[in-house]
């Protein structure tokens, strides 16, 4: 009975959770426009979210490739088949991996550092100074920062996905000896617009996801030490999960 | 408008957070031009008392009128209007961290207005000038100790020349020469801008210094109002507790708790 009782409560405070989120959004959504209009803030956080994730990207898309060649090959030798290499390698990144272990390290790398930042922010009064100040923090400062990851995550997958293309191309044709033109003609020819579609779509989504997670938590932390804390915390492990639930969904849903 | 009327005033205004009532009954007149203090023990709703005069939270009941506007009924772009109207030093500054001294002075001006870029600077740096801090134009916050960060956000909080400067504790945690400068601009900006100031402060000596009006808040309402060398003499318990600094009285020395003994002699129950 008790354990029911827990079990109602939690599920009502996810859905309270879920539609205060969803109200956040709409928020978001419509301060938006205008936020666009000035593009130096936005570009200084497709800055802060994008380029100053490059290197942890590039490095993590590298040996995923690389990681993919190997174990691609091991399998595809089995059937005799190596020079499918490419197309293996080529469809697992852009339809999986990429948009998803970007949005995981995303989440790990600009999402912890916005929600963070927020967080701070408001205890240090300075979200408060804002409003005193006649400026709407919305605007100012968290539809930036979201547009920014909101921008910067799809261009970051695609970064992934090249990477790692490459690395799988390092192990297979440079290392294990797949030929290059068939692991290059193969990949051309087996690989579609759709394919790359559907890594398009994964990644648009998950990069609102994220960025979205992240300076919800930021702005309603607890404006103490500890609430910055959980917060962050929380940015992490909830972006983690939702991104992989909406993967799958998204998933179902192209097949 | 009547010039010499209050600027804000507050009538019968009860406000209660979780339940726990802060003001039951307030009424309280802030005079323009002059510099009010709001003084009171820790936990009386100072603070408190200063979010509902700028709107950040609303009564339970009564009215505040802050020039002219019911701070209960206004709508958000109003309030906005009227924010504009006003400044605010917060205790710990508050300042942007991931602007320079100079973006944070000239961050109202660039949200509010369409100022060419020369123009901006010289208003920046004429604010700057007035609390001393024009050679650390180009710091950022975290190069500043706590007496210059109080300063730059009060730059800030006049560079719109607001009507109302409003000050949430300023002195706290200030050395002796770094409150000193903060009490000499209180004053001076006050006369030589004519604005209306509001400093709530703990502070019994520094404001008795500067201040024209002190009100004294306790349990949620007035206890005393009056000149500072009024509040000396001021024929209450309460009043002579927290002038005085006596450590019991009116206001407790002990958090309420349940019998000492008893909870000394009690089984080991856990706390």
């Amino acid at each position: 009975m008790k354990l029911a009782r827990e079990l109602w409560d939690s599920l009502f405070e996810s859905l309270v959770g879920l539609g205060s989120v969803t109200r956040f959004l709409l928020r978001l959504i419509a301060a938006s426009p205008r936020a666009l209009l000035r593009l130096d803030l936005v570009a200084q956080q497709v800055y802060n979210c994008g380029a100053l994730s490059l290197v942890i990207i590039m490095l993590s898309g590298l040996f995923v490739g690389m990681v993919l060649g190997l174990q691609g090959f091991q399998l595809l030798q089995r059937f005799g088949s190596e020079e499918a290499l490419g197309t293996a390698a080529t469809i697992g990144l852009v339809k999986e991996l990429g948009p998803v272990v970007t949005a995981l390290l995303f989440a790990g790398r600009a999402g912890t550092a916005l929600a963070s930042e927020l967080g701070l922010m408001r205890a240090t009064d300075q979200i408060s100074a804002m409003e005193m100040m006649a400026v709407d923090p919305i605007r100012r400062v968290v539809v930036p920062r979201f547009l920014g990851g909101v921008i910067a995550m799809p261009l970051l997958a695609a970064i992934f996905s090249v990477i790692g293309i490459y690395g799988a191309q390092l192990v297979g044709v440079q290392i294990m000896g797949v030929d290059s033109g068939s692991f290059w003609s193969q990949m051309r020819a087996a690989v579609g617009l759709s394919d790359i579609y559907e890594g398009i779509v994964k990644s648009c989504i998950f990069g609102i996801t994220c960025s979205l997670i992240a300076v919800y938590e930021g702005y309603y932390a607890m404006p103490t030490a500890e609430g910055v804390g959980r917060a962050t915390t929380r940015t992490v492990v909830t972006s983690a999960v939702v991104i992989l639930f909406l993967d799958y969904l998204i998933t179902a849903a192209f097949l | 408008m009547n010039q010499s009327a209050a600027i804000v005033e507050i009538r019968n205004l009860d406000y209660a957070i979780n339940g726990r009532p802060i003001f039951a009954g307030l009424d309280l007149d802030i005079a323009r031009g002059r510099i009010t203090a709001i003084m009171g023990p820790s936990g009386t709703g100072k603070t408190t008392l200063l979010r509902l005069i700028t709107g950040q939270v609303t009564a339970d009941s009564g009215s505040i009128l802050v020039a002219g506007q019911d701070m209960r009924t206004v709508r958000r772009n109003e309030l906005y209007v009227l924010r504009r109207r006003m400044g605010m030093l917060f205790q710990n500054g508050a300042l942007l961290t991931d602007l320079s001294v100079f973006e944070n002075v000239a961050f109202p001006l660039r949200e509010h207005t369409d100022l060419p870029e020369r123009l901006i600077r010289q208003l920046v740096l004429t604010k700057l000038q007035a609390v001393g801090l024009r050679g650390a134009a180009e710091l950022m916050p975290a190069e500043l100790s706590g007496g210059m960060s109080r300063r730059v956000a009060l730059a800030r909080a006049i560079v719109m020349d607001p009507e109302i400067l409003i000050y949430d504790e300023p002195f706290a945690g200030l050395d002796p020469i770094s409150l000193g400068v903060i009490l000499r601009l209180i004053r001076r900006l006050n006369d030589a801008l004519g604005i209306t100031s509001i400093v709530v402060s703990h502070d019994v000596q520094e404001i008795s210094t500067v201040a024209d009006v002190v009100y004294l808040l306790s349990g949620g309402k007035v206890a005393a109002k009056g000149t500072p060398q009024e509040l000396q003499s001021y024929p209450s318990e309460i009043v002579r507790q927290f002038i005085g600094g006596l450590a019991d009285g009116p206001v407790p020395f002990h958090f309420p708790a349940p019998d000492y003994f008893g909870e000394l002699l009690a089984r080991d129950e856990g706390p």
